[in-house]
């Protein structure tokens, strides 16, 4: 069991550098999911965590230990990959001992390991096949079979789910995480799907471009997002932003409808709103003009712009709405679900 | 519905096959049938008479101690060849997967012995060995070993071993790299993890995953110790001393031209044929079924 802390940690490729003093402490047992955007780090970040990467600067630890100069072999750690990596040449069983033998277990020990993980996983009716007589979701648990055999201090996930097809995906999310909280393994999960990060993860961290928007709970992340990155990154469908002028108290879009709040700020804001917290009102401020709506049973999505403007807004209505397009429809936001993020920076202003 | 486009039964498939079918038939059809029926013919060696013996020359063959040990010796100078230069293409290959700076020099460099001719590469060793002027028997000697291929049989044939095998690590090397480079990075990064160095990564990983490339080298390796190998004999030691370098191809040179046995050596490259024939079709059928792993 093991605690793991990063530390300012930076990575170059020649003059590039990709990663930028990404720092975090992970508690022991934790379930960390780092989600972006592709391209923004998280694959390199897991990467220089298992070893496979080059530390440009900053350190890892893992349990108290640095472990910057460690072999990826020396840090026990497991790691699944996004094509499961399988050997294909040898079969389940023999995928699954493969670590324990180099390490020199004694052959009742790995037996015992393997079938149990086998039951964990369910996977012991075919222990004896390749890899290749596999479906996609029983390689993924043969993967996964893999990483807890060895009963390490850390788990290391790139994307197991995104070869799986959608139905499947959920599944094994929702076993991943029964998984990881039975054995309480500190475990790190990359991906770029945001439902998965969200539904997964004790804490998120968010990163964009090589650096960290917002490390924090799910929750915190939906209700407090740090940045417009992050307000557009979590939540779905994502939020709508509004630009806006804030002065006295009053926040003007771009149409000169005025909203209360922004007590205190003065200049050119950007005014976000999460299309659920959109509510039906007939004096409400927000007119939308209608352009299209989806229908998606629970609730119904409206497309359209903000009315006077070319801002585009989605509101998210529960149960079944038929708005005909055209028309304008006005909406309230209350204040406590307003968020107002600097123009310039993207940073969010309080509250 | 499909629409299908019909052409006209005609003369012009006929005709666009027609080139190559020419080319076989006139290059390899009618040489090979030429073989046959002068392996069935023995002829005096002014060439003045020729008579048709049946199948005399190959029952001569088949009890004839000199060509057995020829035989022998062919089967221990291809293995010797192939895994030699397997092995070495093999540990080359190795070090070339993992060299990420200046890895297109380093196989460009490698892949140079391919380009050079059998003969040129045999004169290049022949050199080097050279008993009077060559590098390493002077080395040799100072080690108290004295070397003369050209009186001592096994050092020929070590000789000739070596220029050989050396001529096929180039392509040896081309094939392990690109079966090397073909395994997906993370199977090796997982073993990594799984806490395999890089010694055990290769003996348990990526040898039994490039194992269809083994086999498919095994194939061409003998077929090259086999047949392509003459040009490097022929430079080297022309077969001597006392036949300890001769093998089948050479044997058939010898005989036709220099012995100017034309019924048996037509009778030998029969054989000969035969072999790479059974070769081929091995190797076909490999490659229809591949390793299965």
């Amino acid at each position: 069991m093991a605690e793991i802390k990063l530390d300012s940690l930076i990575k170059s490729y020649g003059p590039d550098q990709v990663l930028h003093h990404v720092g975090a402490d992970i508690e022991d047992g934790e379930f960390i999911v780092i989600v972006g955007p592709s391209g923004c780090g998280k694959s390199t970040l897991l990467r220089m965590i298992a070893g496979l990467e080059t530390i440009t600067s900053g350190e890892v630890s893992i349990g108290g230990k640095v472990v910057n100069g460690l072999e990826p072999a020396d840090r026990d750690i497991a790691m699944v990959f996004q094509n499961y990596a399988l050997y294909p040449h040898m079969s389940v069983r023999q995928n699954m001992a493969y670590g324990l033998k180099i390490r020199g277990t004694p052959k009742a020990e790995i037996a015992r390991r393997v079938q149990e993980a086998a039951e964990i996983l369910e996977i012991g009716a075919f222990l004896d096949r390749k890899p290749r007589q596999l479906s996609g979701g029983q390689r993924q648990r043969v993967a996964m079979g893999r990483a807890i055999v060895r009963d390490p201090q850390v788990f290391l996930f790139d994307e197991p789910l995104s070869n799986l097809d959608a139905k499947l995906r959920v599944q094994m999310r929702l076993e991943i995480r029964k998984l990881q909280k039975r054995l309480g393994v500190t475990s790190i999960f990359v991906t770029h799907d945001q439902v998965e990060a969200m539904t997964l993860g004790d804490r998120l961290m968010v990163l964009n471009g090589g650096y960290v928007e917002q490390f924090g709970t799910p929750i915190e992340l939906y209700d407090r997002p740090e940045t417009v990155f992050v307000a557009g990154f979590i939540g779905s469908p994502a939020m709508n932003f509004l630009p806006a002028e804030a002065d006295g108290g009053v926040v003007t879009l771009a149409n000169g409808v005025s909203l209360p709040g922004a007590e205190g700020v003065r200049g050119k804001i950007t005014f976000g709103v999460r299309p659920e917290h959109l509510v039906p009102d007939a004096a409400g401020p927000i007119r939308v003009q209608v352009q299209v709506f989806e229908a998606l049973g629970a609730n119904t999505l409206v497309h359209g712009v903000l009315e006077g403007t070319d801002t585009e807004l989605v509101v998210s209505l529960p149960g079944h709405e038929t708005p005909t397009p055209g028309d304008v429809l006005c909406y309230a936001a209350p204040g406590e679900h307003h968020h107002l993020f600097d123009a310039e920076s993207g940073a969010r202003i309080a509250p | 519905m499909l629409k299908r486009v019909h052409f006209p039964a005609s003369l012009l498939p006929y005709l666009l096959v027609a080139p190559q079918v020419f080319i076989t038939l006139v290059f390899f059809i009618w040489p090979a049938s030429q073989a046959v029926y002068q392996s069935l013919l023995v002829q005096d060696a002014f060439g003045l008479s020729t008579e048709f013996v049946w199948f005399e020359n190959f029952e001569y063959l088949w009890g004839n101690q000199q060509y057995r040990d020829t035989f022998g010796r062919t089967i221990f100078f291809s293995v010797a060849v192939a895994f030699l230069s397997m092995s070495f293409a093999l540990i080359l290959a190795g070090f070339a997967d993992r060299v990420i700076r200046g890895s297109t020099v380093y196989r460009t460099l490698l892949i140079w012995p391919y380009a050079v001719a059998p003969v040129l590469a045999g004169a290049l060793w022949l050199f080097m060995f050279n008993p009077t002027l060559g590098i390493i028997p002077f080395i040799l000697d100072a080690f108290g070993r004295d070397w003369n291929h050209y009186l001592n049989g096994g050092e020929a044939m070590f000789l000739v071993i070596i220029a050989a095998a050396w001529k096929q690590v180039a392509y040896n090397f081309l094939f392990y790299l690109a079966a090397m480079q073909s395994i997906p990075r993370s199977i090796i990064e997982a073993a990594a993890i799984d806490g395999a160095g890089p010694v055990r990564r290769f003996v348990t990983v990526i040898f039994p995953l490039i194992s269809p490339t083994t086999f498919f080298l095994l194939v061409v390796n003998a077929v090259y110790a086999f047949f392509e190998t003459f040009g490097i004999i022929h430079a080297v030691t022309q077969g001597g001393p006392a036949n300890a370098t001769t093998t089948l191809v050479y044997k058939v040179y010898n005989d036709g031209f220099i012995g100017l046995d034309l019924g048996g050596s037509a009778a030998q490259s029969v054989i000969l044929m035969i072999l790479v024939i059974a070769m081929t079709v091995v190797q076909f059928r490999f490659i229809e079924k591949r390793v299965q792993y």
